[in-house]
């Protein structure tokens, strides 16, 4: 029955911005901590979503054209990304960890677009478990078919 | 004179597995509503269901025999004619055409609908039931 893959694809999704919201969090943690070189400095992460497609081996569908063919099966997460955009070196010879030319490097983390990625990450999370419950309601009811 | 399911269910027992298939795949394009380059999908029942009775009306698509020894071969159905791609309403860097309001308001009407397949099925059930208790 397709409504018990609703379950799975809630799934893949809940635990895609779980994710997410896992990279907002050690951005937002780490937003302060400076280090005295540059390749030491932390960057921003972010995680890489794409679609899940049924595969070819397990699927009843072998066609070629399978991508095509069926909706996909939820959201997987490809990896997480550093953030290339440049650090900012700030002049704090007082610094313990300044550098010899008293610069001290902070992260690429901006903390504001990091807030709004959080709501939306939440809202999303909170999306997917009200699909869930509705599908949970479809099942429940065809349940009770015949009484 | 014995009881034929087919024909006292009627359609509602498609039309509750279209339902089913169809909230798997708005599930999906919620769960991609953040996967860049993801376009969103929808089934269309009008296109169900006139691609449901030709198949009734002429079978499979299929090779003709004009020979005894030719062997049958059944066509096989490259792509899902049903499965369309949605029209986005406005642009997005992401190239993603999923609207999450879009997405959640047919996913609670394709909800509601399956509940109303669902009420007319059951009530088929209990006419069945009330016919076979004869009270």
């Amino acid at each position: 029955m397709s409504l018990a893959s609703v379950f799975n694809i809630a799934g893949t999704g809940m635990s895609a911005q779980s994710t997410r919201l896992n990279t907002i969090a050690s951005n937002i943690a780490n937003a302060e901590t400076v280090s005295s070189s540059i390749d030491q400095t932390y960057r921003a992460r972010h995680p890489v979503f794409a679609t899940m497609f049924q595969s070819a081996q397990n699927g009843d569908r072998g066609s070629l054209f399978a991508d095509q063919d069926n909706a996909g099966v939820g959201v997987q997460v490809l990896g997480v990304v550093e953030d290339q955009s440049s650090l900012m070196p700030r002049y704090e010879p007082n610094h313990p960890a300044a550098d010899a030319g008293g610069y001290v490097y902070y992260p690429n983390v901006n903390v504001v677009e990091e807030m709004a990625d959080m709501i939306s990450a939440s809202r999303a999370f909170q999306t997917n478990t009200e699909m869930m419950n509705t599908a949970k309601q479809m099942m429940q009811r065809v349940l009770t078919l015949g009484q | 004179m014995s009881i034929s399911f087919d024909r006292a269910l009627g359609i509602h027992e498609q039309a509750l597995g279209f339902r089913a298939q169809r909230a798997e795949v708005l599930a999906n394009n919620i769960a991609n509503a953040d996967t860049p380059h993801y376009k969103a999908r929808d089934l269309q029942f009008a296109t169900v269901l006139a691609e449901q009775s030709a198949k009734s009306q002429r079978g499979q698509v299929s090779l003709n025999r004009t020979d005894s020894q030719h062997i049958p071969a059944d066509g096989v159905m490259v792509g899902d004619a049903s499965l369309a791609y949605r029209t986005p309403f406005h642009p997005s860097i992401d190239q993603n055409t999923v609207d999450l309001q879009i997405e959640q308001s047919n996913y609670a009407e394709n909800s509601v609908q399956f509940q109303a397949s669902f009420t007319f099925l059951n009530s088929k059930f209990k006419g069945l039931v009330s016919a076979l208790r004869g009270d």
